[in-house]
Parts: C-alpha cells; structure tokens; sequence
C-alpha cells in the first residue's frame, strides 16, 4: 500500500510516547522566564526572613544580656563616689554578672553630640554611668536593681533596654511577616500564571483536547497532561530561580563583607541552601494548580 | 490488536444490555442553534455485527448522525440509544468509556499533527492507560497491515493523502472497538485504494465489529452488496437491509457478501 520512498524504520522496541502536548514554543519561554524570575524572588524572601530573624535576635540577646544605669551626684557624694558604690551594690544582686562603673570621659563622649566638642567646664553635673553584666539564663530584672540602688541610698536610673528589645522584636516579627506576605504573594502569582498558562494552552490545543475527548480519554486524562507539563517547567524554573538566589546571596556575602546590607542582613552560608526546595514547592504548585484549572476548564467545555 | 481492558465500574455498567442493537435511533431531530433541522425524525437501529453504509447528499445529515452516535453532539429530539443505554441519560463522567468502544474514522482525518505516525496509531491504547510496552509490537503490526511499516516515524504533515487515511483507520481500530464509524473513508484515494479500505473494513467487521461507513461513493456501494441507510435533506427515506423499529434481522453472512463483492 506505500506510495512513499522508504524512511528510516522505527525500532518498535525501543519506540516510547511522545509527549502528548506539542513541545515548548516562543510564548513557553517566555512563561518559563517570569517563573524563575518568581522563583528566585520567592527563593530571596526566605532567605531575607532568615538574615531578618538572626538579626533581630542578635539585637535582642546584646540588648537582655545587659543594661546601663545612669548615676546622679548628690550633696553629700560626688558622682564617681556614688557610681562606685552603685557598681559595687548591684554587683552583689542576683542576676548580675559584672557591675562597672564608667570613666568620666566615657560619660563626657555621650553628650558630646548635644555640647559639641569642646571641653566640658569641670563643675559640669554630668551623670555617671555603671554597665551591668546579667546572667543571660536569669537576669535581674530592672525593678530589683532599682530597689538594691534605691536601698543603698544612690540616686540612680536603671535602663534594661526592654524599650529596645520590645521595639526590636516588633520589627523582627515584621519583618518575618513582610518575608512571609511576600513569600505568599510570589506563590499566589505563580499559582495564577499557571492557571492562565492552562487555559490558554487548553484553548489554544482545542483540536488536541477535542481528539482525545473522541478516544475516550477523561478530563482527569487531559488535565493530567497539562499537570505534568506545567510541574516539568515549574520544577526546572524552581532550580534556576532558586540556583541564582544562592548565587545572589553568595555574592553579596562575598563582596559586602556586612559593610551595608550584611550587616542589616547577617547572612550565614547555611542561608544559601534555603533554596533547595524551591524546584520541588515550585513544582507542587505548578500541578496543583494546572490540574485545578484544567478540570474546571473541561468540565465547562463538557 | 489489543482489547481494550474493561476494569472500571463505570466501563462495567455500560457493557449491560448486551443483546440490545449496538445502535438505535428513535424520532431523532437534530439542529445547531437556532438554524433548521439537519436531522429530522431519524429512527433505525444497526445490530450486532452489522455492516452498513450511510448515504446520502452533501448536506443531507450523514456527519451529524454520525456525530450524535460518536457522542460528539446531542440530539434535540428522540432517543439516541448506544449499547443499551439511552446517551442522553449518560453521566458526563461516564462518557468517555461509552467512546471508548467506538472507533471513528473522521473525513478529515483529524491526526494529531505534533505525533509521528506511530504515536497517532497508538492514541487510543495511551487515553486507556495501557503500558506502552504492552502495546507497541501490536500498533507496528497493526501499521503494517494498513501498509505503513516504512512510515510509523513520520509525521502526519510528511504523509500523503492516502497514507493519513489509512493512519486514520489504524488509530480508529487499534483498540477493537465494538463500532466503527467512518465518514468519507475513501474520499481521498482511488478506486484500488477504497477496495482495500473496504476489505479492512469488512476483516474488522468479521471480528465482530459494527460498522457503518458514510459515503456518497454509490458504485463502491453497490459493489458491496452492503445494506444501505439512506438520508435526504435530514430524513431517513431508504432502510435497505434495516428495520426501522428495530427488530433488524441478523445480518447476512459478510465473509460470503464480501468475497461476492471483492472485498
């Protein structure tokens, strides 16, 4: 029955399925970039969230681990007097690990800024300040160093930092949820490019679709084809987009050296394998949603 | 050739009724929107095993009959019965099994144009989740005997007129359906060709298949010696060798209309 030259014969041994959507073309491409342009956003939010999170508790054990106490002279004592024996009274409260009184000189370069740089006339009241070490497992509290100074007779304000430390947290716990919010957003993007990657594809591969509806194939048939297209690419787009965040990271761990954004962000070279599940989540969502939509879609066209 | 394996429950009830005619049509009207009827009050029904044509004018409703047996489309009117059961009472999901015992031969072939030759034979036997494995020595036999084993690589645009439509009838057998249909089979071939076709068509038939072919192609017919469903302007005006109620008697012995006819 042949009315064709001879072509080279297929080994039926070896003959596999040809994928049953056509291969990737231009607008595929293109699809493929702005995913992994997501994936490595998505990649570079939670690696910002974990810099974020170490900073915020490096803020906070420097901030818990001590407090500064600002020690007034009186009429009957002079302030490096009273600092001394302040130094000297809560270093002997439970909690504290080391109670030092500062030289007036450290005192003077505080309030430097607001006197400018000349030197300060020597009758000048300026306070003294006594730096407290706490044990970072139980730490004194504020009111139980006020109450040892206040019974020693020192004229004195604690400062435990909890302004600072509550502020801080605050702003670590925002920036966990900016992380998080732009992390769900990355998702959600890409979950609705897949979904309008679907239905053009079912739209435009009618003829396909219609085909294999006559060969008696289900939606779930048809759907799962566009699944597992759509997981391939997801999956490939997770490992670039993820692969550049690890580099991006890198690079600038490398060359900032937590001159500026480093030392915002504490990177750790643990950070960089963040990113490692990026193809397999990046591919979850690509299915669920391509199966999601294609369904929906032929159920309508059905 | 494989035989489709019927696991599902759904494919199970759907195999009920076996004795009932393949086919059956009662008061069937057919029309697309608000245009006239292209169907009109349609009744006949094919048995078991039988081998008709359907003929008829350009325009005369042949593709939509076909198209409403290969549940392509929805009568308006009447009941369209397949196996038993009446299609319109067919839950959607439970579609797609009905169509798996119907093998169609479009007239325009409708090969998937991005899958070789091979691939295109081998579609219904993949929607049926069948190991590749399993399958592949019958499609390249299958191939073969519609004279296509030096062209299972080729793609369907590389192909000739004559080569896609024997594609066409390899990729509407390869799972033994219990019913063939095919439109304008051998619109695109000589009269040697259509004779081979048809003696396809008649091995297939043999095998047990019910087959009806939609033709305009008379002298092809008449050689046949094949009963004849004939349709003018949407009405069924000749049931030759068909009963309109039903009650069709078994059909004549084909192998002898067959070797009568040169098939």
């Amino acid at each position: 029955m042949s009315d064709t030259p001879a072509a080279p014969q297929l080994d039926v041994k070896r003959w596999w399925p040809a994928p049953m959507l056509p291969e990737s073309d231009g607008r595929q491409l293109t699809l493929l970039f702005v995913l992994v342009v997501l994936c490595m956003l998505a990649s570079l939010s939670v690696i910002g969230a974990l810099a974020a999170g170490r900073a915020a508790q490096g803020w906070k054990a420097q901030l818990v681990g001590s407090a500064t106490v600002v020690v007034r002279a009186t009429d009957k004592e002079s302030a490096d007097a009273a600092a001394a024996r302040a130094a000297e009274t809560l270093a002997g409260v439970k909690g504290v690990t080391e109670a030092r009184a500062l030289e007036r000189d450290k005192a003077e370069a505080l309030v430097k800024p607001f006197l400018g740089p000349d030197p300060l006339p020597p009758d000048l009241p300026v306070p003294r300040l006594v730096a407290v070490e706490l044990d970072k497992k139980a730490p004194a509290g504020a009111a139980a160093l006020q109450a040892a100074l206040k019974a020693a007779g020192v004229d004195a304000t604690v400062d435990d930092h909890s302004l600072w430390t509550r502020q801080i947290m605050s702003a670590g716990a925002l920036a966990d949820w900016v992380a998080t919010g732009l992390f769900a957003m990355i998702v959600a993007a890409a979950a609705a490019l897949i979904a309008f990657a679907t239905r053009q594809g079912l739209a435009t591969r009618q003829e396909l679709v219609t085909v294999l509806h006559l060969a008696g194939a289900t939606d779930a048939f048809i759907a799962r084809q566009f699944q597992a297209r759509f997981a391939r690419m997801a999956f490939f787009a997770g490992f670039w987009g993820g692969t550049l965040a690890a580099v991006g990271a890198a690079a600038l761990k490398l060359y900032d050296r937590g001159q500026t954004i480093a030392a915002l962000l504490p990177l750790e070279w643990t950070d960089l394998f963040a990113p490692l599940p990026c193809p397999f989540t990046a591919a979850l969502i690509a299915a669920v949603a391509a199966r999601l939509t294609a369904e929906g879609a032929l159920r309508r066209m059905t | 050739m494989s035989r489709n394996p019927d696991t599902s429950q759904a494919e199970g009830a759907l195999q009920s009724a076996e004795t009932a005619p393949v086919v059956a049509f009662e008061g069937v009207s057919m029309r697309y929107g608000r245009e006239p009827e292209v169907l009109k009050d349609v009744g006949f029904s094919l048995p078991r095993g039988s081998f008709h044509f359907l003929m008829g004018a350009s325009g005369s409703g042949k593709s939509t009959l076909l198209k409403l047996i290969y549940l392509a489309e929805q009568a308006s009117r009447g009941r369209v019965e397949l196996f038993g059961r009446d299609v319109a009472q067919v839950k959607p999901k439970d579609r797609p099994f009905l169509r798996r015992r119907i093998g169609v031969v479009f007239q325009e072939f409708r090969l998937l144009e991005h899958l070789s030759a091979f691939d295109n034979a081998a579609l219904a036997l993949r929607v049926l989740g069948q190991k590749p494995t399993s399958y592949r020595q019958d499609v390249a036999e299958l191939l073969s005997w519609v004279g296509l084993s030096h062209r299972m690589h080729a793609m369907p645009q590389a192909l000739s007129g004559g080569e896609k439509q024997r594609l066409a009838i390899a990729r509407a057998v390869i799972h033994r359906p219990d019913i063939l249909l095919a439109d304008e089979p051998t619109g695109n071939v000589d009269f040697a060709m259509s004779l081979r076709i048809l003696r396809l068509f008649s091995e297939l038939n043999r095998m047990g298949a019910t087959v009806l072919i939609a033709s305009h192609d008379e002298e092809m017919v008449a050689r046949s010696g094949k009963p004849v469903l004939h349709l003018e302007n949407g009405r069924l005006t000749r049931y030759e060798g068909v009963s309109r109620s039903g009650s069709t008697p078994p059909p004549a012995p084909e192998a002898e209309a067959d070797e009568e006819a040169g098939l």
